[in-house]
C-alpha cells in the first residue's frame, strides 16, 4: 500500500481502461438522468452500484443512493414495500460500500456513506469491527479506516482503554505508524480529560508516555512518526492555558503624558514619555498567545479620573478572526481634569473568568498592574503640531542610551513583566519532565546525526526556557540560546528544503535573546531625536537592522517601541508588528 | 526390529543407475536429484519408517532406535570372494536416559520426537527454496517458532530483538543500545542493498573476526551475545579467538545477519524468522522421498542390504545382495552413514576407514526433554541460547534448546519437548554442557518425593520452572562427506548446525560431483510460492 510506484500502462491496459471509460459514461449519464428527475427505484440503485463499484468516487452516486434509501425508509413511500425490510435496505448499502472500498480502498466517498448508514443504527456495529480488523490487517497505517475506528468505537461504546491497547498493539507491530500515534493522542486526550481511572493524574500518564515513545524514537531515529508523537507529548506538557506576559504602560511604570512633545518633568524620560494632544494614551495588554473575551468585563481597571465602565477593547490582529496576542484600549482623561501628579492606575487583568484561547482554555487566574500617569497643566501644553516631520533615519540621529542614565536606568521598569499574580505557578513537574527529554535528546545526538532530533532538542530547549520565565524568577542567563541558535543553524545546513522555517525560528530565538536582558535589550534601544529639525520630540527607538531576521517575535517587550528599524533584514511577513501600537502610523 | 518371518518381494528391474541405501535427508535428497535428472534409482531402508537418523519417531520407537545404533553390530563372515558384508557402524554413544514420570511412555504413540533435533527452518534459507521450486511443500505444512531467547548469567532469559519493531518491544535493552543495534542493522543492510558503494562495509572488516567489528561500532556485551549465538549462531566462544574452532568472520556474520532479516516477514503468516514442520523434521526427507518417487524413484522399506557386490575381475562395484538373497546391480551406491562395507583381510583397514569419518573427533551432545510446561507462559514454541560462559565460567560451546508445543503435532497436549545440542570432544563434557542448560530450565523432580517438593517452593519460587518429565542424552558423531572417487559413497549425519543450510550445500556439492553438468533439482511446475501454514491466521 505504501511506497510503490506507478507504472506506465500499457496498451493492453489503455484499451481496457477506454473500454471502461464508455461503460462508466454510459452508466453516468443513466444515472443522473434517475438522480435529476428524482426517479428512486430499484433500477436505479443498481446502476448507481454497478457505477460506484467501478468508480467509488462518484459523488453524486453515493448521494443518489442516500436519497433513494430516504425515500424507501420513509413510512410514508408507498414504493417502501418493494423491499423486504429495513435491515435488507441498510445491508445492501454497506455490500455496495464494501465492493467500492475493494476498488479503492481510499474513497472518501465510500467511506463517508458507510458511516451514514451506520448512523441510521440498522446494521451491525460487530460486523463492522470485523471488517475492519481485515482491513486493518491489510493495511495497518491506513488514516480511512483508523478514522473509520474511530467512529465504529464511539457508536459502539468501547471504552478508551481498551482502543488505547489496541493502538499499543498496532505501534508494537511496527511503530512507523502516524495514524495509530495519531489515534493514541486523540484517546489519551478523551481520558484525561474524563480523568478516568489511571488516567486522572495528567502528570504521570504523559510520563509514561514519554517512557514509551522514547523506545521508538531510539531505536529509529530517522522514522518522523514517534517525534511527532512526541511532539504532541511537549505540547501537552507546556502551559495550556493563556499568560498575560506584558501590557503597556507597563506595571509600575511611570507615564507621562504631554502634547507638544517636551517632557514636562525632568523625571520623565523619553521613554516614558507619550505625546498626545487629546491626553488619551492607549492601554495594550499582551498575552502568550491569541485570546478572546478581552472586556472591561473581564479586565478591571481602576483610577479615579477615567471612565472605565464602558471601555472598549479591541483585538490586534492582522487575520481578523477574533483572537489576537495583543488587545488595546484607550484610556482618557477629561478635560475637567486639570493637572495630574502621579495619577495611580489600578488594572486586573481576569478578573472574572472570560479570556480564552483558541482551544477554549481560559486564564485561569488573574493579574494585578499597577502605573502611574503623570499629567501637565493645560496651560502647559501649547499645542505644536509637528507630527508631519518626515523621519530623516540619519545614522547619527540615533543615540544609544548612555548606560548610567535615567532612560537606562527606566528602560527595565517599561518591560517589567514582574506583575502580581494570585498565585506564582508550579510547572515544576513540567520542568523535570522537560529537563529530562532534553538530556535524552542530547544523548541521542551524542550517538546520531538526526535533524528532527536536533529541530526536538531545539524546541525543547525553548519551551523550558518559557516555562521557566513564567513560573519562577530565574536567572535569565541560565537560558542556553546559543546552542538553539546553532542547532537551527545546523538545520539549515542539513536541511536546506526547509530553510524557511528554520529561519524563522531562528529569528524568534534571536529575538528572544536580545530582549531577555536589559543588557542586550539595552544594547538595540537608542532614542532618536533629529538633530537638524527645530522639533525636539524624541522617540524611543529599538534597532533590529542586519541580523538576518526572518520573522519577528518577542513583541511582548517591545511594547514601548515608538521607532523600530528593520533594515537589512530578510523579513518575510510583518505578522506580529501590529501589537506594537506606540509606532507612529 | 520386524518379525524374522516376514517375506521379500523380489523387486523388478534388477539394474538400476543409482542405489541409494538409508532414507536419510541427505540420501533422499541425492534421489529426488537423481530421479529429477533422469536416473533410474532405487531407494531402501532397513527400517520400517522414511528418515534413517533424520526421522522423527514415536517416544518407544525413538529410544529403540537410539539404542540399537549405540552398540556395534556382530560382523557377519564374508560370504563369498566377490561380496563384502555390509557393517551397521554405531553413530550414537553415551545414551542415558532418566525417567521421572510414565506419562510420556504411556503416550509413546503421541509423539514424534527428531532423532536429529533442534534445527529449524529460516524463511528466507537455500533449504525453503528448494522445497518451494520443487513443490515439495505440498506435503508438508509448518509453524512459526514464536521466539528467540538468550540465556545470561545470572540465569534470566532475555528475548532476542532481531527486527526493527522487536527492538521497539524489548524493555530489558537500554534506549543508547536500541539506536546502536538498529543502526547496526541498517548498516548491514546498507551494505547488502548494492545501491551505494560508500554503504559498503570496507573489506578489512569484512575479513577481521565479526566479534571485534561488533566492538568496533560499539555494541555492548549483552548484544554482542545475542548477535553472535542467537543470531549467526556461532558454536564456540567467540571472544576467545585463539581456543576458538570457528572463528565467525564479519562477512560471513554479517550475511548471516541478512539472511535472518530477510526471513522474518517472507510470509505473512510467518511471525518470526524462523519455521518448523509439523509432525517434525522427519516430514523433510519423506517429502524428498515422495518427489523422488514421482520423477520414478522406487521405494523398498524394511529391507536391509546384507552385502556388496564387486566385480570379480577388476574388483570394482557392481551390485548390493539384499536379505531376501536377491541380488541388484548399479552403476553407482550411496550408503547411509551408518554403513560401511567390511573391507576384508585386516581390521586394521576398518578401523582406519572409520577414522576418517570421524577426523576431528567433535561429536554433537544431543538431549530431548519432555516437561509439563512452557519454559515461557505465553510461549509455544521458542529457541533458547546460552553463549559460552553464560551456563557455567568454564563453559566453551554454545547450547541450544528449541522447545516444541502441542501445536506442532509431536507431543501430546499438556506437554512440551525441547531438544538440546552442543559441540563437543568427549561425552562428559558434553553431557555437563546439556545437563548446566537442562538445569537452567527446568526443575528436575528428586526421585521418590516428586510430590512434596513443588509445595516447598511455591511461595519462594515466583516463576515455577517446567518440571522434567522424562529426558535422554546422547552423542552423536559427525562425519564428512567423501569424495565421488569411488563408485561407494557415504553420506553424512545430522550436522551440528540449527538450520539445514550447511547440509543442503555439500549435498549439492556432492551431486554435482557425482553427475557433473545435471541440473540439481530443476524448478517444479507444481511449485508455488508459498509453504502452507498451519497457522489459524490463514483461514480468518
Amino acid at each position: 500500500m505504501h511506497g510503490r510506484p506507478r507504472k506506465a500502462p500499457t496498451q493492453q491496459e489503455q484499451d481496457a481502461s477506454a473500454l471502461k471509460a464508455d461503460k462508466l459514461r454510459h452508466l453516468q449519464s443513466q444515472l443522473l438522468r434517475f438522480h435529476l428527475d428524482k426517479i428512486f427505484t430499484k433500477e436505479g440503485l443498481e446502476i448507481s452500484a454497478k457505477l460506484l463499484e467501478v468508480n467509488p468516487e462518484h459523488y453524486t452516486g453515493w448521494n443518489y443512493r442516500k436519497l433513494a434509501v430516504q425515500h424507501f425508509t420513509d413510512k410514508q413511500s408507498e414504493d417502501a414495500g418493494e423491499f423486504e425490510s429495513f435491515q435488507s435496505i441498510f445491508d445492501e448499502e454497506l455490500r455496495v460500500v464494501e465492493t467500492a472500498l475493494r476498488t479503492n480502498f481510499k474513497s472518501y466517498g465510500a467511506w463517508h456513506h458507510r458511516k451514514w448508514v451506520l448512523s441510521k443504527g440498522h446494521s451491525s456495529v460487530d460486523r463492522e469491527l470485523g471488517l475492519l480488523k481485515k482491513f486493518q490487517d491489510l493495511d495497518p497505517r491506513n488514516f480511512h479506516a483508523w478514522n473509520y475506528r474511530r467512529f465504529v468505537t464511539a457508536l459502539k461504546e468501547i471504552p478508551d482503554e481498551e482502543e488505547l491497547q489496541y493502538t499499543t498493539n498496532m505501534i508494537n507491530k511496527n511503530f512507523s505508524n502516524y495514524s495509530a500515534w495519531h489515534n493514541r493522542s486523540t484517546l489519551l486526550s478523551n481520558l484525561m480529560e474524563k480523568g478516568g481511572k489511571g488516567y486522572s493524574e495528567k502528570e504521570s500518564v504523559l510520563r509514561e508516555e514519554y517512557e514509551f515513545v522514547v523506545h521508538a524514537i531510539f531505536t529509529d531515529p530517522d522514522d518522523q512518526s514517534g517525534w511527532f508523537y512526541h511532539l504532541w507529548l511537549l505540547e501537552q506538557t507546556t502551559i495550556l492555558e493563556p499568560l498575560l506576559l506584558s501590557s503597556w504602560p507597563s506595571h509600575s511604570s511611570k507615564l507621562y503624558i504631554s502634547a507638544n512633545g517636551y517632557p514636562s518633568d525632568q523625571r520623565s524620560s523619553r521613554i516614558s514619555h507619550f505625546f498626545s494632544k487629546t491626553r488619551e494614551f492607549p492601554f495594550i495588554l499582551y498575552f502568550s498567545e491569541p485570546v478572546d473575551g478581552v472586556s472591561f468585563a473581564t479586565v478591571c481597571i481602576e483610577c479615579d479620573y477615567l471612565v472605565t465602565s464602558e471601555l472598549t477593547w479591541t483585538p490586534i490582529s492582522a487575520n481578523g478572526s477574533g483572537f489576537a496576542q495583543a488587545w488595546m484600549t484607550f484610556l482618557k482623561f477629561p478635560d475637567a481634569v486639570d493637572t495630574l501628579e502621579a495619577c495611580p492606575v489600578k488594572v486586573t487583568v481576569a478578573y472574572f473568568q472570560g479570556i480564552i484561547n483558541m482551544s477554549g482554555a481560559s486564564c485561569g487566574q488573574s493579574y494585578h498592574l499597577f502605573f502611574t500617569v503623570h499629567i501637565p497643566s493645560h496651560d502647559q501644553n501649547q499645542v505644536v503640531d509637528q507630527t508631519a516631520d518626515r523621519i530623516s533615519w540619519k545614522e547619527e540621529n540615533f543615540c544609544v542610551y548612555a548606560p548610567e542614565s535615567l532612560d537606562a536606568d527606566l528602560l527595565p521598569s517599561v518591560c517589567n513583566l514582574e506583575m502580581t499574580r494570585q498565585k506564582p505557578y508550579d510547572f515544576g513537574w513540567s520542568m523535570k519532565v522537560i529537563a529530562n527529554e532534553i538530556e535524552r535528546c542530547r544523548e541521542l545526538l551524542s550517538e546520531t546525526e538526526c535533524k528532527i532530533g536536533k529541530l526536538t532538542l531545539a524546541r525543547l530547549l525553548m519551551a523550558y526556557h518559557s516555562i521557566m520565565s513564567v513560573s519562577c524568577s530565574h536567572d535569565r542567563n541560565d537560558v542556553r540560546y546559543e546552542e538553539i541558535l546553532s542547532l537551527y543553524d545546523d538545520l539549515m545546513k542539513m536541511d536546506p528544503s526547509h530553510i524557511f522555517y528554520y529561519e524563522d525560528q531562528h529569528s524568534l530565538v534571536l529575538l528572544k535573546q536580545m530582549t531577555s536582558s536589559m543588557g542586550s535589550l539595552l544594547k538595540n534601544s537608542h532614542h532618536y531625536q533629529e538633530l537638524t529639525s527645530s522639533c525636539l520630540i524624541s522617540y524611543a527607538c529599538s534597532r533590529l537592522n542586519g541580523l538576518s531576521l526572518s520573522r519577528l517575535g518577542s513583541m511582548e517587550q517591545l511594547l514601548w517601541v515608538q521607532m523600530l528599524d528593520l533594515s537589512h533584514n530578510k523579513i518575510r511577513s510583518t505578522e506580529g508588528l501590529e501589537a506594537l501600537q506606540l509606532l507612529p502610523a | 526390529m520386524e518379525g524374522e518371518t516376514t517375506s521379500y518381494p523380489p523387486i523388478e528391474p534388477s539394474t538400476f543407475d543409482l542405489i541409494v541405501v538409508g532414507t536419510g535427508l541427505p540420501e533422499s535428497v541425492v534421489a529426488a536429484a537423481a530421479s529429477a535428472a533422469g536416473e533410474t534409482v532405487l531407494h531402501l531402508d532397513t527400517n520400517p519408517f522414511y528418515g534413517a537418523h533424520y526421522a522423527s519417531l514415536p517416544l518407544n520407537d525413538f529410544v529403540t532406535f537410539l539404542q540399537s545404533h549405540s552398540q556395534p553390530s556382530e560382523v557377519p563372515e564374508a560370504e563369498s570372494d566377490d561380496s563384502i558384508p555390509l557393517v551397521t557402524r554405531s553413530l550414537y554413544s553415551s545414551l542415558e536416559i532418566s525417567s521421572h514420570s510414565d506419562e510420556p511412555l504411556k503416550n509413546s504413540r503421541r509423539f514424534n520426537i527428531d532423532l536429529a533435533g533442534p534445527r529449524v527452518f529460516l524463511c528466507s534459507d537455500s533449504m525453503i527454496d528448494v522445497i518451494l521450486k520443487t513443490g515439495i511443500n505440498q506435503y508438508m505444512e509448518f509453524k512459526s517458532v514464536d521466539t528467540s531467547f538468550v540465556g545470561d548469567v545470572d540465569g534470566k532469559l532475555m528475548s532476542v530483538p532481531d527486527s526493527r519493531s522487536a527492538i521497539f518491544k524489548d524493555r530489558s535493552l537500554s534506549i543508547i543500545e536500541k539506536n546502536r543495534l538498529m543502526k547496526f542493522f541498517k548498516l548491514v543492510q546498507a551494505h547488502f542493498s548494492e545501491e551505494n558503494e560508500e554503504d559498503r562495509i570496507p573489506e578489512e572488516d569484512l575479513e577481521s573476526p565479526f566479534v571485534e567489528f561488533l566492538t568496533k561500532i560499539g555494541l555492548s556485551q549483552k548484544l554482542k551475545s545475542i548477535i553472535l549465538y542467537a543470531i549467526v549462531n556461532a558454536s564456540y566462544d567467540q571472544d576467545n579467538i585463539k581456543s576458538c574452532k570457528d572463528v565467525i568472520n564479519t562477512k560471513s556474520g554479517i550475511s548471516r545477519l541478512a539472511l535472518h532479516h530477510s526471513s522474518v516477514g517472507r510470509f505473512p503468516n510467518a511471525n518470526g524468522a524462523m519455521i518448523y514442520p509439523i509432525y517434525g523434521q522427519g516430514e523433510v526427507p519423506q517429502a524428498f522421498c515422495r518427489r523422488a518417487a514421482v520423477k520414478g524413484c522406487i521405494y523398498v522399506l524394511r529391507m536391509p542390504v546384507v552385502c556388496v557386490l564387486k566385480d570379480k575381475e577388476y574388483g570394482t562395484y557392481k551390485g548390493v545382495k539384499l536379505v531376501s538373497g536377491q541380488r541388484l546391480f548399479s552403476s553407482r551406491l550411496i550408503l547411509a552413514p551408518s554403513f560401511t562395507p567390511l573391507v576384508p583381510s585386516t581390521a586394521q583397514a576398518s578401523k582406519s576407514h572409520d577414522a576418517g569419518h570421524t577426523d576431528a573427533k567433535e561429536k554433537v551432545a544431543r538431549g530431548i526433554c519432555i516437561t509439563n510446561n512452557s519454559i515461557r507462559p505465553e510461549v509455544s514454541n521458542c529457541l533458547v541460547f546460552f553463549p559460552p560462559k553464560s551456563l557455567y565460567p568454564e563453559q566453551i560451546a554454545l547450547v541450544r534448546a528449541f522447545q516444541l508445543s502441542n501445536n506442532v503435532a509431536v507431543c501430546p497436549p499438556g506437554m512440551f519437548v525441547t531438544y538440546l545440542s552442543a559441540m563437543t570432544i568427549d561425552a562428559v563434557e558434553g553431557k555437563k554442557l546439556l545437563t548446566a542448560a537442562i538445569n537452567a530450565l527446568f526443575s528436575i523432580p528428586f526421585s521418590g518425593n516428586d510430590g512434596s517438593r513443588g509445595i516447598d517452593n511455591s511461595s519462594e519460587n515466583i516463576e515455577v520452572k517446567p518440571t522434567l518429565l522424562w529426558s535422554a542424552l546422547y552423542m552423536q558423531e559427525l562425519n564428512k562427506f567423501q569424495g565421488a572417487l569411488d563408485s561407494i559413497s557415504n553420506m553424512v549425519m545430522p550436522d551440528e548446525h540449527l538450520d539445514y543450510n550447511h547440509l543442503l550445500d555439500a549435498i549439492e556439492r556432492f551431486f554435482q560431483e557425482i553427475y557433473p553438468g545435471k541440473e540439481f533439482l530443476a524448478t517444479s511446475s507444481q511449485s508455488n510460492e508459498h509453504p502452507n501454514y498451519a497457522d489459524s491466521e490463514l483461514d480468518s
